[in-house]
């Protein structure tokens, strides 16, 4: 599969960590982690640069994670202008590794705040895309 | 044996310089050799540096060699986007240190005029990790917003205090003839500015620019025989960060800068406090309040209170950007460094007219790459 499909736009169509589509496609937020040293990594990664090991397994997060931090950005670079203004965030997973995302649209930004939980979901996109977000954390999930 | 600066040259910086990029070259290096005893037939090397996104010409080195008539010595292309001619410095260094070269000449240019301004946007969007932060149309402002947001979170910085470091900026640019913008600002001005990524303003960001700069190294030996004021190159510091947002452990500092401060400050054996005036990357607000602690002129989380205090003002603890910075100046990627080594090597040699730090004896280059991904100090010495 493809890789090409993740994102609104996306640059690189192949990795060894394809499957993480075919994963989000499902509604699992997949990282990896390394058979030798059991290090976990998110994005996901092929190849362990610890150990040198290619023998990695895939490893579904929860999607609980913390605000880390944000920004809403009012310019964007080519192909983002329409969906401005956006909120860009970085989050602490409670596996540890941290997250890149859109902030949801679903959330207001005088809501953002930093240290508040959010989740990780799938968000599929216009033309067959997919891409994930980040989404408020209800009382439900914990 | 010492490696020396012998000289030093730029371009006014400019929105758009009507000009192409070998004579802009041509400009900052003929500037530098202006005052010194050195013919360009001397100089053995040469180290030339740019973003090459930006670039039309490819491999521009051998283009712009041959437009300086420094065929056929050595020449190469140095690369870490907005500190490359930094590492030029750095490659010019090695290069006479070794031996290997006598005379080097390191010249940084951009012209960010080459290519159109949706070309600038596409290129923007591909500055972060293309695999896993591009596709979310991340850009410089929003990746440094994010430090601002997480520093004023931890330690209380305000956008006020953001603000005054443009203002402190804007009143030195109106003492460079070769800034792009030569014009005061008030904190009101700044903090009623248009949001380009909150908390940033577009006060807070430094702009795209055409420009050159060049410095000119030289052996210990050579460099007494080209001028009379050589500055000595006493501490060189490099590191490297992430480039995914996910791989940084700090998003209140730029590990890079303090890893490559402790470097310089260790081999000029010095401390922060030695030095009597610094040129810092202020390509945003934030970014000169985190160097002003990543490199030791106050304690974390001090940024804010040291720049409100006028502490980085000329008569202040430490002297920062006297020359107007990043933000006053514009950004000409590759010759930004070359500007910063120009306005230090200049203090260094009493001859930076109207804002000569008195007695400057020590001055500091910190010069970063992307988003604290390349970083670079250098020492340098009267």
């Amino acid at each position: 599969m493809s890789f090409g499909k993740f994102g609104k736009i996306s640059y690189v169509s192949q990795t060894k960590v394809a499957d993480f589509v075919k994963y989000l496609e499902e509604g699992k937020i997949m990282a990896t982690r390394c058979s030798g040293c059991e290090k976990l990594y998110f994005p996901p990664r092929a190849d362990c640069p610890d150990d040198l090991s290619t023998d990695m397994t895939w490893k579904e997060l929860s999607g609980k994670c913390k605000l880390l931090t944000y920004t809403t950005a009012h310019f964007a670079p080519t192909g983002f202008q329409d969906d401005l203004p956006y909120t860009i965030a970085l989050a602490q997973c409670e596996e540890g590794v941290k997250v890149y995302a859109l902030v949801s649209k679903d959330v207001n930004e005088d809501e953002i705040h930093i240290g508040m939980d959010l989740r990780i979901m799938p968000l599929r996109l216009p033309n067959g895309r997919i891409t994930y977000e980040l989404k408020k954390a209800k009382a439900s999930m914990r | 044996m010492s490696v020396a600066i012998v000289g030093v040259g730029q371009t006014p910086f400019s929105r758009s310089c009507g000009v192409s990029i070998r004579e802009l070259c041509f400009e900052a290096f003929r500037d530098a050799l202006k005052d010194i005893n050195l013919a360009p037939k001397e100089i053995d090397a040469s180290i030339i540096c740019s973003a090459p996104e930006y670039d039309k010409q490819r491999s521009p080195a051998g283009l712009i060699s041959e437009y300086l008539g420094l065929t056929p010595k050595p020449t190469l292309y140095a690369e870490s986007i907005c500190s490359s001619s930094s590492t030029g410095v750095k490659i010019g260094y090695s290069f006479v240190k070794s031996r290997l070269h006598d005379i080097v000449a390191v010249i940084g240019f951009q012209k960010m005029s080459e290519i159109s301004s949706a070309e600038v946007q596409e290129r923007m969007g591909r500055g972060a990790d293309i695999q896993w932060e591009s596709p979310f149309g991340t850009m410089m402002p929003a990746g440094y917003a994010m430090f601002a947001r997480a520093h004023m979170k931890k330690y209380g910085t305000t956008e006020e205090q953001l603000a005054k470091v443009k203002v402190k900026s804007g009143k030195y640019s109106l003492l460079n003839p070769l800034a792009m913008f030569r014009r005061a600002v008030t904190l009101e001005d700044c903090l009623k500015a248009r949001v380009i990524a909150s908390p940033l303003k577009m006060f807070d960001c430094c702009a795209n620019a055409d420009g050159a700069s060049c410095v000119i190294m030289a052996s210990e030996k050579k460099a007494k025989k080209i001028t009379d004021t050589p500055v000595w190159v006493a501490g060189i510091g490099a590191a490297s960060d992430t480039l995914s947002t996910t791989g940084r452990a700090n998003l209140t500092g730029l590990d890079c800068s303090v890893e490559a401060g402790k470097q310089a400050y260790k081999m000029a054996r010095i401390e922060a406090k030695d030095v009597d005036v610094a040129e810092v990357h202020d390509c945003f607000t934030i970014a000169e309040i985190m160097a002003y602690e990543n490199l030791g002129f106050c304690k974390l989380g001090g940024g804010g209170k040291l720049i409100e205090e006028s502490q980085t003002y000329i008569g202040g603890k430490i002297p920062v950007n006297v020359d107007g910075g990043l933000l006053s100046k514009g950004h000409p990627i590759g010759a930004t460094g070359g500007s910063q080594f120009r306005t230090i090597v200049l203090q260094l040699q009493g001859k930076a007219s109207k804002t000569q730090v008195d007695g400057a004896e020590v001055g500091l280059v910190h010069n970063i790459g992307g988003i604290g991904l390349y970083g670079n100090v250098t020492i340098l010495r009267r």
